[in-house]
């Protein structure tokens, strides 16, 4: 399988904080990349850095082999990489549609309803249309913020805590949803919850300190040691 | 009926009161309310930009002169006929919209608020710097040449409605058909969560930039056709006073509403038309009733209407 996004040394330091230091990382066509560590091991930098809200200090970024290191935000946005917000980022005083439509639009779509509708569709919030964004359940907020990734049909789409705040019945519904896109869109997964991330995952990585830990299969990543450790304690590996 | 409906229907209407207006109200009235149209041409630009993309601008007064000056020095030092003149202006107001917002856009909050406040400050003291060119503080009237459109002579009462109503209905339903297209959608965007807007896919500079250019172009527009209307181009509309009015009218009429500027701007000038009858103290009047608006009804007039029951206005 080919790398749809590849990082090579990327860092980003806030200070004397080694949020991000000197990740290798790439994502392969087609799959479902969790991306797992304790907090404050720098997933949500680390992402940032891939879509380009925060600056790279070094390391390089390519998506389909071309250097994106440098890229603004929305130009990356263009060329198919969407994220979604952990901290649910929708317009709350704009309309569901509004919200939707606005992804949609933004990449040009041809027919915009019906392309919100097929986003509110996919998420199951169909019917919702004119209702106030702000009004939605925090779980629905969730869904929208997710409609509007899927409407900008991203080659790669990048969730950050996305079933934070579900419903158990909804995060089944939502773990059907992401197995539903794939292999057209790729998929990097930040989740805490880690039943979703090894029920979803075909690979996953682990951060701590800003660093790659570990990199394999849910099964391989279950079993690493490291990993163990840097979630359990460091006694654990002794005892 | 369909909210389309509803909103052709009540801005069609506006338009055709204010038609029908100048022949049921006194000669006084008429000259006020093309007067009014001007200037709330000049609101509804200040409200693309404040209103609708949230560029809350202290420097509106500058695109507002170099609308009137752009229109008033060509018609004075090279004699140019009105239309070509007027064009001008409205272009003026755009050009410096756009050098400001090239600047003042790598700022935002209330540094964009003092950076477009200093630049219009600037504005204004060039004008007085170059007094050969400009008239100084005193101005200058604009030639009776420069002030026949189209064979109307805009100094007679009737021409001069007509053509602060066509200027007006242009204005009116150009921002209409703006903020309801995808462009004035990802306006709003950018009010309401830049960051959010940004990882959609859209430039924050280009949109904002690109609102604030329309709002400049309106502010020109008003500026040429004021000079133009009234005969008089001055330093005065140059100053703080002149950013700050279009930001009063778009507050008391309701900010981010299309029809909201002009009812802002006829209730500002009669309040004031009226109050300074009776005394001398008018401003206070003024002061009271926006300490009265931002109480009771921080959203201005269409704003909270909109709230409570129309939530199909613009």
């Amino acid at each position: 399988m080919a790398a749809v996004i590849e990082a090579k040394g990327l860092t980003r330091h806030f200070g004397g904080l080694r949020a991000v230091d000197g990740v290798d990382f790439s994502l392969e066509h087609g799959e479902i990349h969790g991306l797992i560590g304790p907090n404050g091991a720098g997933k949500t930098t680390f992402v940032s850095l891939l879509s380009g809200r925060i600056p790279v200090q070094s390391g390089v970024i390519t998506l389909n082999g071309e250097d994106i290191t440098h890229l603004p935000a929305h130009l990356r946005v263009r060329k198919g990489v969407a994220y979604t917000f952990q901290i649910t980022s929708v317009y709350p005083r704009l309309s569901v549609f509004d919200n939707v439509a606005l992804a949609a639009q933004s990449r040009g779509a041809a027919d915009v309803p019906a392309e919100v509708a097929r986003a509110l569709a996919q998420v199951g919030l169909t019917g919702l249309d004119l209702s106030i964004a702000g009004t939605l359940s925090y779980g629905h907020q969730r869904l929208l913020e997710v409609a509007m990734g899927l409407a900008l049909r991203p080659s790669v789409l990048i969730l950050d805590e996305p079933t934070q705040g579900l419903a158990s019945g909804e995060i089944d519904g939502f773990k059907a949803l992401i197995r539903s896109l794939v292999p057209q869109t790729t998929i990097l997964l930040i989740e805490h919850n880690m039943d979703v991330v090894m029920d979803l995952a075909d690979r996953i990585t682990v951060l701590n300190f800003g660093q790659v830990l570990a990199v394999g299969t849910p099964d391989e990543i279950r079993r690493n040691r490291a990993v163990q450790d840097a979630y359990l304690g460091g006694d654990h590996a002794a005892g | 009926m369909t909210d389309r409906a509803k909103v052709w229907g009540v801005h069609l209407l506006v338009l055709a009161a204010l038609f029908a207006a100048q022949f049921l109200l006194p000669s006084y009235h008429v000259t006020n309310l093309a007067r009014i149209m001007v200037l709330a041409v000049f609101a509804m630009g200040y409200n693309i930009a404040f209103g609708y993309t949230g560029l809350l601008s202290l420097g509106h007064a500058l695109f507002f002169a170099a609308g009137m000056y752009g229109m008033g020095l060509p018609v004075w030092h090279l004699e140019w006929l009105s239309l070509p003149a007027l064009i001008a202006g409205l272009l003026a107001g755009g050009a410096m919209a756009g050098v400001v917002g090239l600047l003042a856009l790598r700022t935002a909050g209330v540094s964009f608020m003092i950076v477009t406040l200093m630049f219009a400050q600037a504005g204004y003291l060039t004008l007085l710097y170059l007094n050969s060119w400009t008239g100084g503080d005193e101005g200058f009237v604009v030639a009776r040449s420069g002030r026949v459109l189209l064979g109307f002579d805009l100094a007679t009462d009737t021409p001069r409605f007509m053509a602060a109503f066509v200027l007006f209905a242009a204005g009116l339903l150009l921002c209409l058909w703006l903020v309801r297209s995808p462009f004035g959608r990802v306006m709003v965007a950018m009010r309401e969560n830049e960051e959010r807007s940004r990882m959609l896919g859209y430039d924050p500079f280009r949109v904002k930039l690109t609102a604030l250019i329309l709002s400049g172009l309106y502010a020109g527009a008003a500026g040429a056709a004021y000079g133009m209307l009234f005969g008089y181009v001055g330093a005065t509309f140059a100053t703080i006073q002149y950013s700050i009015l279009p930001m009063l009218y778009v507050l008391l009429g309701g900010a981010g509403t299309v029809l909201g500027p002009f009812l802002g701007a006829l209730l500002m000038f009669y309040l004031i038309d009226i109050t300074s009858g009776y005394t001398d103290a008018y401003l206070f009047v003024v002061g009271a009733a926006l300490v009265g608006l931002v109480l009771f009804a921080p959203k201005g007039i269409l704003g909270t209407l909109r709230e409570r029951a129309l939530r199909w206005l613009p």
